[in-house]
Parts: C-alpha cells; structure tokens; sequence
C-alpha cells in the first residue's frame, strides 16, 4: 500500500520518501485507533521499504506532534473491568505498541521525527524510534508518567538511555519536568532546531540529501551503532504493568481525565 | 541590566502579540490563563515562547500554582 489515509494517521510514498502524518485531535492521543492504523502501518512497511529510503514522522495538527497515550480511553476501559483484566489489557496493548515502534526502530530507512509543540510521553517515545529528531523552536519534550505513578511504557526509558547519558535521563524522568527544543538540541537528543513551521520542510530537505548515499552503507552504518534495547524494552513493559495494578495509578489517571485544570499534567 | 519592570513588560508584550489578545487589555496583576484565554497545551507554548525569549529554564513544577503575570515576571527574572 504506497498511501494510506486513516482517522489517526496517513502515510504516502513519493519520491523515495516516506511521509507517515498523524492527524488525530485533540493532539494524537495514542490509543486503540491508532495503534491499530500504526499496526498497518508497520505492516505496510515491508512493502515501502522497497522503494524508499528515509521515512518522515510529523503531525498535520497545530497543537503539536503528540501528547502521548490516550489516558482518557486507558482510564474509561480499566473502569469497566476487574484489576486482573485491566493489567492484562494494558500488557496487551504494550506489547503491539513496542512490536510497532521496534519495527520503526529497526527499519533499514532512515527515519526522521519532524516535531512541534506538545511532545510528550508516548508521542516524546514515538520520536525517539527515529534516527533524527528536527524540532521546531516552539516543541517541547516531557516525560509525565512519574506523576501518574507509572513509568513510560512505549520503551521510552531504554531509548533514552541507548541515546543520552544517564545522568540527564534520571533528570527528565525523575524531575518529570518538560524541556524545549534549545535543551533538546542542548542534550544531544535533537540534531536540528528549526524557526516555526519549518520542521518538515527541513526534514524533507534532510531526507533529499539522503537519497544521494549508498543505501546498503547507510543500512550497514544505522545497525552498526543503534542497537534496539530488547531486554530493557521488555523490563519495562513489566516494571509498567506491575505499577499499573497499584491504587496510586487509578487515582492519578482519575484526577487528570477530570482536571479542568489548565495544567492538568501537574499533580 | 534587565529590571523586573523590564521583564514584566516584555512578557505582557509577547503574550499579547501571540496569542492576539489587545496588550491594553493585559495587566500585570491579572489571570493569565482567563486574561489570554489559554488552555493546557498554549500554556505550554507560553512557557516556550517566554523560554526561548529570555534564554531561561523555567522548569514547569516552578510554576505550578502561579496564574499572574507580576509572579510569571519574578520568576523569570530569578533566572536571568
């Protein structure tokens, strides 16, 4: 399938490019609708990786790349069934989401996250499967799930870690706090920072220059020095589980699905 | 030397400009999320755009709590 256009994301093939756009409001809140168009997605990719070379992640929404797991729709289904099943559902959709974003991880493409505004969580997660990250000036980065007693879930931490030093992943993890683009860049996580609206168009660009290496070099070289982290990824999925089934989890998710707060992701 | 009436100003000023709200319609002692009219996510992009003017960490727990634009300002010029 060359082009795709789903409720939460499309992508297409066009001149050895791949652009994979996520177009869920309010901001591409990552639930079941979209895993299920990203299952296709990676599904799909054994047939675009034939004729691409780089593959581009952004969203089409104004109020940024992606704000992370649908709490709404994680908080709604663990209401309506016992504890048991709740931390079975959740390890379910952990381990399709980590199938998904490993196949991204390890694509022989080289993989670009075009990001702006609000990208936090599982969308700050969903960017570092990427090779790249270009980030618009006005992007900013956060891991919140400490303040809803839990862990990121989307193989955030040994992401994280495979990329930054240590130090400064227990600062953003611990501290829960959000950064923006000129810290980003600061800390070795983004290659680029970019004026507003220009995170594609650079990214595009980026992906042009691409297209002029060796492809078998450029797959040889990306193997050589981004290793996936699969025995940390699957740690974490029971870390994420096991701190699911405490009450501290509910009571968070509840208090944030209820905030009318203008910072509702501040305890 | 950047003064704290400097800085006040300078944020009332920004605010105004992106989020096209009249700057006489801002003071200094008012709720800046009713003032600019913001929710969740431009709140983010407030503490960005104020980020990226003054050259500052305004690490967002910091801010929890605070809702004028007198306060805002003191933080920032805590960091300056």
């Amino acid at each position: 399938m060359k082009q795709f256009k789903g409720q939460a994301l499309s992508w297409e093939l066009k001149s050895g490019v791949i652009e994979l756009a996520l177009h869920r409001p309010p901001c591409n809140e990552l639930g079941s609708l979209s895993l299920g168009e990203f299952e296709k997605f990676a599904k799909a990719l054994d047939d675009l990786e034939r004729d691409a070379h780089a593959l581009i992640v952004y969203s089409e929404l104004e109020s940024g790349f992606c704000a992370g797991a649908d709490l709404r729709e994680l908080y709604q289904r663990s209401q309506a069934m016992e504890k048991s099943q709740a931390v079975q559902g959740v390890r379910d959709f952990l381990e399709r989401i980590h199938r998904v974003l490993n196949r991204i991880d390890s694509s022989p493409l080289t993989t670009i996250a075009a990001v702006h505004g609000v990208t936090f969580g599982g969308g700050f997660e969903l960017a570092l499967v990427c090779d790249l990250i270009i980030a618009d000036k006005m992007a900013r980065f956060c891991f919140p799930e400490l303040r809803l007693g839990l862990i990121p879930g989307f193989g955030g931490i040994p992401r994280l870690k495979r990329d930054l030093g240590n130090a400064i992943v227990r600062d953003l993890l611990l501290t829960g706090r959000s950064f923006n683009a000129t810290k980003a860049q600061q800390i070795g996580l983004v290659s680029q920072v970019v004026s507003e609206g220009e995170a594609l168009r650079v990214a595009r660009a980026t992906a042009a220059q691409m297209a002029k290496f060796d492809r078998h070099t450029a797959v040889e070289a990306k193997q050589f020095i981004k290793p996936i982290p699969h025995d940390e990824l699957r740690r974490e999925i029971d870390i994420f589980c096991e701190l699911f089934a405490r009450p501290a989890v509910e009571a968070g998710l509840k208090k944030f699905v209820e905030s009318t707060d203008a910072q509702p992701y501040l305890p | 030397m950047q003064t704290a009436e400097n800085t006040l100003d300078e944020i009332l000023n920004l605010a105004a400009a992106h989020f096209q709200v009249p700057r006489e319609k801002l003071s200094p002692d008012e709720d800046f999320f009713k003032a600019l009219g913001i929710d969740s996510l431009q709140t983010l992009d407030l503490l960005t755009m104020l980020e990226n003017h003054f050259h500052v960490e305004l690490p967002d727990y910091e801010l929890q709590g605070v809702s004028d634009f007198r306060t805002l300002a003191g933080k920032i010029q805590a960091r300056l």
